[in-house]
């Protein structure tokens, strides 16, 4: 099985509409498949990362069954075959958006 | 799931941007301002403090900067009044990669001087200023005062590290004022390349210096286009009046119930009329003893009377925040406000009565109004005509 990525609802127009994304390429961390997701969908990159090139606040990935940011973060290596899912968070996280001026 | 409703537009016809926190609508009423229809919501679920209309060169554009808690805030247009929006794949504004920061909201969108038809500014989140000089279509940091050296000390209002005032020079002279939250007001006078803070004599309560250089949380600043060196202010905790373009400031909190407060609004014709929502303090956010009154000068700021025919005048603990509210160019003048409950309030006669124009919108962030520009072939520079 290959690396495969699984696309949200609100992401997928920047992803022909896609749910689904499988890599041809094998890469050895998180940051080089994201890489490869962006060659194929460059839309992504922007609304799963900061200009600063970290992951959203409210943003998980998910390598199989375990959330990225408890492992290595971007660096995290990856086996032959995977799923990587990208999530919108329930959220809380840090306060970006306050209402109050 | 949600379905935005579109309504028809057409020239001279009145039409309210409202801005709330789970997307955009638009108000729009013909030139007597008795009906209103509503359209919208449009980008639902993500918040609209940014939004923009321009009716200059022919175009009949509305912009919006929607923000998704979770993937970001975007700059998107509609040339047909919400039918179709323009959400680039690729965001247009983003900080470059030497900035070391990263965009967290857009919270103004305004128009560049009369001679410049074509320029944009953006104020972000953090507080930066981008602009465009092509009608939107392409956009860069103004890096001189992102390299500002008072820039690293800049705080952080309860809203967040923002610019959210943009005021174009409309003499002709290359000038540029903006404000951030909180470290006041700067001003350009060479289109943007230079920059010097303007705070002499605002306030700043919640310092050990009240009066520093820099540092004052600004909530909002107006400008009449016919005296360009007249400047109102509404502080955090402060009213002022700048006659010199913001070189000095003069309090004019005479005969409000607090000068505290987040909006301000300029009316069109008249450049001693100045419309504010006072609050009753940064510890209470919502109206003085719970009475809903619109304050209004008549006289730069010498005096001040409420205006409350229309207005709930008991338990109406409601908010208004910096960008909510905004006057129409018609004579008489529209002023029209959101609350943070989700009510729009217009009044056709400068003030003097008002009507609910809508109730149990999401909570309203930001009002501005526009009268449709006569028609005339839209263009995008660099963009072939169709």
């Amino acid at each position: 099985m290959p690396i495969e990525f699984t696309i949200p609802g609100p992401l997928r127009p920047l992803a022909a509409g896609r749910g689904r994304v499988r890599l041809e390429t094998s890469p050895s961390t998180v940051a080089e498949a994201l890489e490869a997701l962006w060659s194929l969908h460059p839309g992504l990159k922007d609304r799963v990362l900061t200009e600063e090139g970290h992951i959203r606040t409210h943003v998980n990935l998910f390598v199989d069954a375990d959330n990225v940011r408890d492992l290595s973060g971007l660096a995290t290596p990856l086996p032959a075959a995977c799923e990587i899912a990208i999530l919108p968070a329930i959220s809380g996280g840090k306060d970006e958006l306050k209402i109050d001026d | 799931m949600v379905k935005s409703t579109t309504i028809p537009t057409k020239e001279n016809d009145v039409v309210l941007l409202v801005g709330t926190m789970k997307g955009l609508f638009l108000f729009r009423s013909n030139g007597a301002r008795k009906r209103w229809d509503v359209g919208g919501p449009y980008f639902p679920g993500r918040s609209v403090y940014g939004v923009g209309y321009d009716g200059r060169e022919g175009r009949h554009r509305i912009w919006a900067a929607p923000a998704s808690m979770h993937f970001g805030a975007e700059l998107c247009s509609s040339d047909d009044f919400g039918r179709h929006w323009d959400e680039p794949k690729n965001p247009r504004i983003r900080f470059p990669e030497t900035a070391g920061a990263s965009l967290a909201n857009i919270w103004q969108i305004a128009s560049g001087p009369p001679e410049e038809p074509d320029t944009l500014y953006c104020g972000v989140q953090p507080a930066a200023l981008f602009e465009s000089r092509d009608a939107g279509e392409t956009w860069a940091l103004n890096e001189n005062l992102w390299n500002h050296p008072h820039r690293t000390r800049w705080q952080p209002g309860g809203g967040g590290l923002c610019l959210h005032t943009i005021l174009a020079d409309p003499a002709g002279r290359g000038r540029l004022t903006v404000a951030v939250s909180a470290a006041g007001v700067y001003r350009s006078d060479d289109g943007g390349h230079t920059w010097s803070s303007r705070n002499s004599g605002v306030r700043a309560e919640f310092l050990p210096d009240k009066h520093p250089e820099f540092g004052q949380c600004v909530h909002k600043i107006v400008q009449h286009p016919s005296r360009p060196d007249r400047l109102f202010l509404q502080n955090h905790w402060g009213l002022y009046r700048s006659d010199n373009g913001g070189d000095t400031w003069k309090d004019i909190a005479h005969g409000v119930p607090s000068d505290f407060g987040f909006c301000m609004a300029m009316h069109p014709a008249d450049p001693d009329t100045v419309f504010i929502l006072p609050i009753e303090s940064d510890g209470f956010r919502c109206v003085p003893e719970a009475k809903l009154r619109v304050y209004k000068t008549t006289d730069a700021g010498r005096s001040w009377k409420p205006m409350t025919r229309g207005l709930p005048q008991k338990n109406a603990f409601e908010t208004v925040l910096r960008d909510a509210m905004g006057t129409d160019s018609l004579d008489p003048a529209g002023v029209y406000f959101g609350t943070r409950s989700g009510k729009v309030y217009g009044s056709r006669d400068a003030g003097r009565t008002w009507d609910l124009l809508r109730e149990g919108l999401p909570p309203v962030v930001a009002v501005k109004a526009a009268v449709v520009a006569r028609s005339a072939r839209a263009r995008r520079p660099g963009r072939r005509a169709a």
